[in-house]
């Protein structure tokens, strides 16, 4: 229950009314990586407004919570229509039969009450078939601005009790989000909800941006930009927006920037002389290091979970292929070893896998490789879909899929890591380059 | 911009599905003649004017175009160079932005490396003809500054190009 400790908020046991741990093998679960094909039906009765403040609040948080775990793929929402009993009040015993008749598996029940600038979310999920409360109730305290993040952080914990896997909802993407022809592109950086919701722009489209990355705590952003007339990489301070130059090597381009999981370190591609090799920079130090030498392209790093090694990819071979190096360089170990060209790779933060953009046949996919290269699988096909991005538990890839032609826009799409649920993201503009945060605090 | 206060997100939120406001994204915007690089050319001159930016465009050929997934410069783009180096030579007092650009058959990143390639190749043949080497520099757009918008290879032949772009001010 770590990462409820948080939001800036209070995160308190519900009360001695709830009834004792549940069993963990108890009969509400999905086991994720079987493959889920039969959603597994919920309810979620809008909450209980405590007093007449909360009243806008209560019904907007279990509509978040419901299209949070619908949008899994996982779960089914048994809408309000069909219900048999409403809920009003959070303590009042829970009318198991009036659920079970509408086989409603999992009841989601909770309360808000609003006083000034802070109002107070409490919840309990219950398994309905084997009539009791599955772990305890949480309630979460903060300001009303943050509603929509409780109700993420509520549908987190249901998911992970009901999956046995950490939630991704309450999480950030920042990205590109384009305007104009596709000729003369202006491109700006975002970061929304990891649902769309909430967006803010980091940058104005007076200059080309480039593939944003977080830092591991989430605060700071890396981008390269052609604000300097070339393309150059720089952190800035989501929280403040001040923005400082991480590349300035005097005739050298900058690219493809992203974090060590230390926070400190970044791994990025640095070109002089047409050829682009892989270097890392400490953001504090300024310290300068090269860790390939070779004539053909390498691009694209990123770390492994725990920092010893990364992936990137080279074309060497003479072909874009994966390789694995340890973090301080030395002899790259090729990774890929299928048809057609690899690219892009992103370590899981789990450390299982590496997901890849990959080309063959005039197509694109997104696809995922264990650590030794074995077992690939391709989750999407299409015109062209590049630049995966791992949600903080693992389980599910963002990425850009772009149709062809003048009128082919960007935009953001979500696969699950078994290549089911594959789902566009609303986004107000086309939008490119997507990056999840971690797991928020 | 501002970094927006906690108290004004909620309203960010609320106010979402309104938020359809061309003004918010459609400030700015980088572009320019030839390849797109922010460069002004102004002053362009008159095309008969062997002397002038208008000239080198038309006349000279100010870009060069590549295989698939290549930077090795094909006899034609050898031969086109060779006029430019001519004329960067008669003309000192240009400074040079040679641009490489890729098609959208790629990865960003690579294409962005790809593109680096391209005009480095096209860099190196000029100071092999002649032309001062600090006259010059670099720039990559891999696929973000497609000339031509179609997906075919009818387009892609076009966007797989070095455009040398001419600024006021060599210094030379």
């Amino acid at each position: 229950m770590n990462m409820l400790k948080t939001l800036g908020i209070a995160v308190l046991i519900a009360g001695g009314a709830v009834a004792a741990a549940f069993a963990q093998d108890g009969p509400l679960r999905i086991d994720i990586t079987e493959g889920v094909i039969e959603p597994l039906p919920f309810a979620v009765p809008d909450f209980v407004a405590e007093n007449g403040d909360a009243g806008e609040y209560a019904a907007n948080i279990s509509r978040v919570i419901a299209s949070d775990l619908s949008g899994t793929g996982l779960f089914r929402e048994i809408p309000a229509s069909a219900h048999i009993s409403s809920v009003t009040s959070f303590d009042a015993p829970v009318a198991y039969p009036d659920w079970k008749a509408i086989n409603a598996q999992a009841l989601i029940t909770g309360s808000v009450s609003a006083s000034g600038d802070r109002i107070v979310v409490k919840f309990r999920l219950y398994d309905v078939f084997s009539g009791q409360a599955l772990g305890e109730g949480l309630q979460f305290a903060g300001t009303p601005s943050s509603w929509r993040r409780m109700a993420h952080k509520v549908a987190d914990a249901a998911y992970a009790r009901i999956t046995g896997e950490g939630g991704y909802f309450d999480s950030r993407v920042v990205f590109v989000s384009e305007s104009g022809p596709k000729n003369q592109r202006a491109k700006r950086l975002g970061v929304m909800d990891y649902d769309g919701a909430g967006l803010q722009y980091l940058t104005d489209s007076s200059s080309i941006v480039l593939a944003p990355r977080f830092s591991p705590d989430g605060g700071r952003v890396l981008f390269t930009s052609y604000a300097s007339g070339f393309p150059e990489i720089y952190v800035m301070d989501v929280g403040s927006l001040q923005t400082r130059n991480l590349g300035q090597v005097p005739g050298t381009m900058t690219f493809a920037p992203r974090f060590a999981p230390n926070g400190r370190t970044v791994v990025f591609s640095l070109e002089q002389g047409g050829n682009s090799d892989i270097y890392t920079v400490d953001t504090e130090s300024g310290q300068l290091t090269q860790l390939t030498n070779a004539p053909s392209i390498e691009t694209a790093p990123s770390f492994s979970p725990d920092g010893s090694q990364i992936v990137f990819e080279s074309d060497r071979s003479g072909n874009q292929q994966l390789y694995i190096m340890s973090a301080g360089g030395g002899e790259p170990a090729r990774l890929s070893n299928g048809a057609g060209r690899y690219g892009t790779p992103v370590w899981s933060p789990r450390g299982d896998l590496i997901a890849f953009t990959k080309q063959n046949e005039g197509r694109f996919h997104i696809g995922v490789m264990r650590t030794d290269g074995s077992e690939e699988r391709l989750l999407t096909a299409s015109f062209l879909d590049e630049g995966p991005t791992w949600a903080p538990n693992g389980r599910v890839l963002m990425f850009t899929r772009q149709g062809a032609g003048a009128e082919g826009q960007p935009s953001l799409y979500s696969v699950d890591v078994s290549g089911r649920n594959l789902r566009q993201i609303t986004t107000e503009t086309p939008a490119s380059d997507p990056a999840w945060s971690p797991l928020l605090e | 911009m501002k970094y927006l206060p906690k108290a004004l997100l909620l309203v960010a939120v609320l106010g979402l599905a309104a938020c359809n406001n061309p003004d918010r994204y459609g400030a700015g915007g980088a572009g320019g003649l030839g390849g797109a690089g922010g460069i002004d050319s102004s002053g362009l001159g008159d095309a008969g004017n062997p002397r002038s930016v208008a000239y080198f465009q038309q006349t000279v050929g100010d870009r060069v175009l590549f295989p698939v997934d290549q930077s090795t410069l094909t006899a034609e783009a050898r031969g086109i160079l060779a006029q430019q180096a001519t004329w960067l030579m008669t003309n000192a007092d240009y400074a040079v932005i040679i641009e490489g650009h890729a098609d959208e058959q790629g990865t960003r990143e690579y294409n962005l490396a790809l593109g680096a390639r391209r005009a480095s190749a096209v860099q190196d043949f000029l100071i092999s003809q002649g032309v001062t080497a600090s006259r010059m520099r670099t720039v990559s757009y891999g696929k973000e500054r497609p000339i031509e918008v179609c997906s075919e290879e009818a387009c892609y032949s076009r966007n797989r190009r070095a455009v040398t772009v001419l600024s006021a001010g060599a210094g030379a």
